[in-house]
C-alpha cells in the first residue's frame, strides 16, 4: 500500500489513524523508524472519559449514549513544534507516541513519518477490516425461488 | 437509646481474605487471564460496559474477573470506577449509517439494499450443547466473500421515502444527562434512551416482552437489526477541530410499529429504537420495544395502564445497580430499627395481655 496517504494527509486525518491503532503499534513503528526527539510535558498523559452519543432513530436528536475511557496528553517539542493526542483506551505509552508522531508530522520528518508510521498503520487497520467485512460478507444470505410444480 | 456497635473489623477482613480465595478456585487449575476473559466472554464483557455505561473492554473483563462472574457487581465496580474519570468531552453523535456491519438483518424486507447479513450469530444453532468445546479443539477459518462497497442504508430509509413511516428529524437539543442531574419526570425521549440503553438486561426484556403479550400493544416488526464498528468523533477545544478518537461496536435495532394515525397524523408506521454498546442484541431489541410503549403520550394514543408504558415505572426500576443497591442493603445491619419493632411489637403484646386480663376479671 506504498503512496496510499495523500502527501498533504490533513492533521485530523493522521491523528484518528494514531487513535485507533492497536496497542503498542504506535510506538513500534516510530521506534523503528526515528530516535525520539527531546520533549517537555504541555499536558502529562491523563486518563478520563468522553460521553458518547447516539440519536434518536439513528437520525433525531442526539442523546447520551455511555461513556468510552480516554486518554490524553500534550508535548512540546524541543524545535517548539507542538503535539496532542486523544486515543481511546487507557494507554498511556501509547499517547504518548501518538503525541510524538503528531508533533513530529509538523517537522521536516514528516514524509519520512507519513512512509514508516502512518501509511503502514492504514494498510494493517484497512486489511483488519477488510477481512472482517469479507467474514460478514460471506455470511450473507443468497435467496431463491423455488420452482413451483403447478402447470 | 443509640448504641454504636464496633468489633466486626477481624471478621471482615478474614471474610474478604477467603472471598479471595474462593475466588481463585482450585489453584491447580490455570488462573483465568483479563484477556481471556475479554476474547473468549466477550458477550459478558459487552453486558457489562453498556450496563456499566462505560466503554472499556479491558476493564469489564478485570471487573468480571473480580465479581466471580457476577455481571451485576462487575457492573457496579465499572459504574464505581466511571466517577472517578475526569470528562474530557462529548462526542459528535455517532452515525450508525455508516457502521462497518457484522451482522444487518431485517425482519420487514427481503430484499433490500446491502442484503441479509446474519453475523457471527447463535440463531439457526441447534441450541445443542457442543462437547467438542470440552475438548482443546482446533476451529476452522470463516470464510470469506468479497464484500459489496460502500455503507450499508437504513432500512427506515426505504419506507421513509414514501412517506409511510414517521421521520426522525435531525435536531441538535443538547440533551439531558442522568450521570450528571437527577432523573426527574417528565423524562423526555432523550433521557428514557439514556436511561434504557444502561437498563437491566433482564427487566428491559420483561417490559418488551410484555408488550408483546398485549400489554401496550404495539405490534413490533424488526425494521432492522445491526451490529457493527462506528467511528467516536470529538471536538478538540485546543486544535479547533474533530478528531476521530477511537472505534466502538454497536447494536442498534429500529423497529416499525402499526399505528393506525390520530386527529393530526395520518395512518403510518411508528419506530421505537434501540442502540446499545457491544454486541448486545436482545438488549437493543428490548429497549426499541420498550422506547415505542413509553412514546404513546406524543403520538396521541391511549395510556392503558400498562407497566411498559408508565416512565415513572420503568425508569426508575431499570436501573439494577441502584436497584441491587437498595434490596441488598437491608441484608446490613438494622440492630437499631429492629429493636425499636421489637419494643414495639412487644410493648403491643402487653397491652393485648393486660386487656384480655382485666376482661377476665370483670
Amino acid at each position: 500500500m506504498e503512496g496510499a496517504l495523500d502527501r498533504n494527509i490533513p492533521r485530523k486525518t493522521w491523528m484518528g489513524l494514531l487513535a485507533k491503532a492497536p496497542e503498542g503499534r504506535v510506538a513500534a513503528l516510530l521506534d523503528a523508524t526515528t530516535a525520539r526527539p527531546g520533549f517537555t510535558w504541555l499536558r502529562a498523559p491523563e486518563i478520563g472519559s468522553a460521553m458518547i452519543r447516539g440519536r434518536a432513530g439513528g437520525t433525531g436528536a442526539p442523546f447520551n449514549l455511555g461513556e468510552v475511557t480516554v486518554t490524553r496528553c500534550a508535548l512540546t517539542l524541543e524545535s517548539g513544534e507542538i503535539g496532542h493526542a486523544y486515543i481511546q483506551g487507557r494507554r498511556k505509552a501509547d499517547a504518548e507516541a501518538a503525541a510524538v508522531v503528531d508533533a513530529l508530522m509538523q517537522t521536516e520528518a514528516a514524509d519520512k513519518l507519513r512512509q514508516s508510521v502512518l501509511e503502514p498503520l492504514a494498510s494493517e487497520m484497512t486489511e483488519a477490516k477488510s477481512e472482517r467485512a469479507a467474514k460478514a460478507a460471506a455470511t450473507k444470505v443468497d435467496f431463491f425461488t423455488m420452482v413451483r410444480g403447478e402447470d | 437509646m443509640y448504641v454504636a456497635v464496633k468489633g466486626g473489623e477481624r471478621a471482615i477482613e478474614n471474610a474478604h481474605a477467603w472471598l479471595a480465595e474462593e475466588r481463585r478456585g482450585n489453584t491447580d487449575i490455570a488462573e483465568l487471564s483479563i484477556a481471556q476473559i475479554r476474547e473468549q466472554l466477550k458477550l459478558a464483557v459487552n453486558r457489562v460496559m453498556a450496563e456499566g455505561s462505560l466503554y472499556d473492554p479491558d476493564l469489564a473483563a478485570l471487573a468480571i474477573k473480580q465479581a466471580r462472574g457476577d455481571l451485576i457487581e462487575a457492573i457496579f465496580l465499572i459504574r464505581a470506577y466511571r466517577t472517578t474519570l475526569p470528562r474530557f468531552g462529548t462526542s459528535r453523535p455517532v452515525d450508525t449509517a455508516a457502521m462497518a456491519c457484522d451482522r444487518r438483518i431485517s425482519a420487514t424486507f427481503k430484499d433490500l439494499p446491502g442484503g441479509q447479513i446474519l453475523g457471527p450469530t447463535f440463531d439457526y444453532t441447534h441450541r445443542l450443547l457442543d462437547f467438542k468445546l470440552a475438548a482443546d479443539g482446533e476451529i476452522p477459518d470463516a470464510p470469506l466473500r468479497e464484500p459489496e462497497p460502500g455503507d450499508v442504508p437504513h432500512v427506515t430509509e426505504f419506507l421513509n421515502r414514501e412517506g409511510l413511516i414517521e421521520d426522525a428529524p435531525n435536531d441538535e437539543t443538547p440533551p439531558p444527562d442522568l450521570t450528571r442531574e437527577p432523573l426527574e419526570m417528565p423524562a423526555d425521549r432523550a433521557l428514557r434512551l439514556q436511561a434504557l440503553t444502561r437498563a437491566d438486561e433482564g427487566f428491559a426484556l420483561g417490559l418488551a416482552y410484555s408488550t408483546q403479550r398485549g400489554y401496550a400493544r404495539n405490534h413490533a416488526f424488526v425494521g432492522e437489526l445491526r451490529i457493527g464498528t462506528v467511528p467516536v468523533e470529538m471536538e478538540i477545544p485546543e486544535l479547533g477541530f474533530a478528531i476521530e478518537i477511537g472505534e466502538v461496536t454497536l447494536t442498534e435495532c429500529e423497529t416499525v410499529n402499526q399505528f393506525t394515525g390520530s386527529k393530526t397524523e395520518p395512518a403510518q408506521f411508528t419506530r421505537g429504537y434501540g442502540l446499545v454498546f457491544g454486541q448486545t442484541e436482545r438488549k437493543a431489541i428490548s429497549m426499541a420495544l420498550v422506547d415505542r410503549a413509553l412514546r404513546w403520550e406524543e403520538l396521541g394514543e391511549d395510556f392503558e395502564g400498562a407497566p411498559a408504558q408508565d416512565a415513572e415505572f420503568v425508569l426508575y426500576h431499570a436501573d439494577n445497580i441502584q436497584a441491587t443497591g437498595f434490596l441488598e442493603h437491608i441484608k446490613l445491619p438494622h440492630y437499631v430499627d429492629f429493636q425499636s419493632e421489637l419494643e414495639l411489637v412487644r410493648k403491643l403484646r402487653r397491652e393485648a395481655e393486660a386487656s384480655q386480663l382485666q376482661e377476665a376479671a370483670e
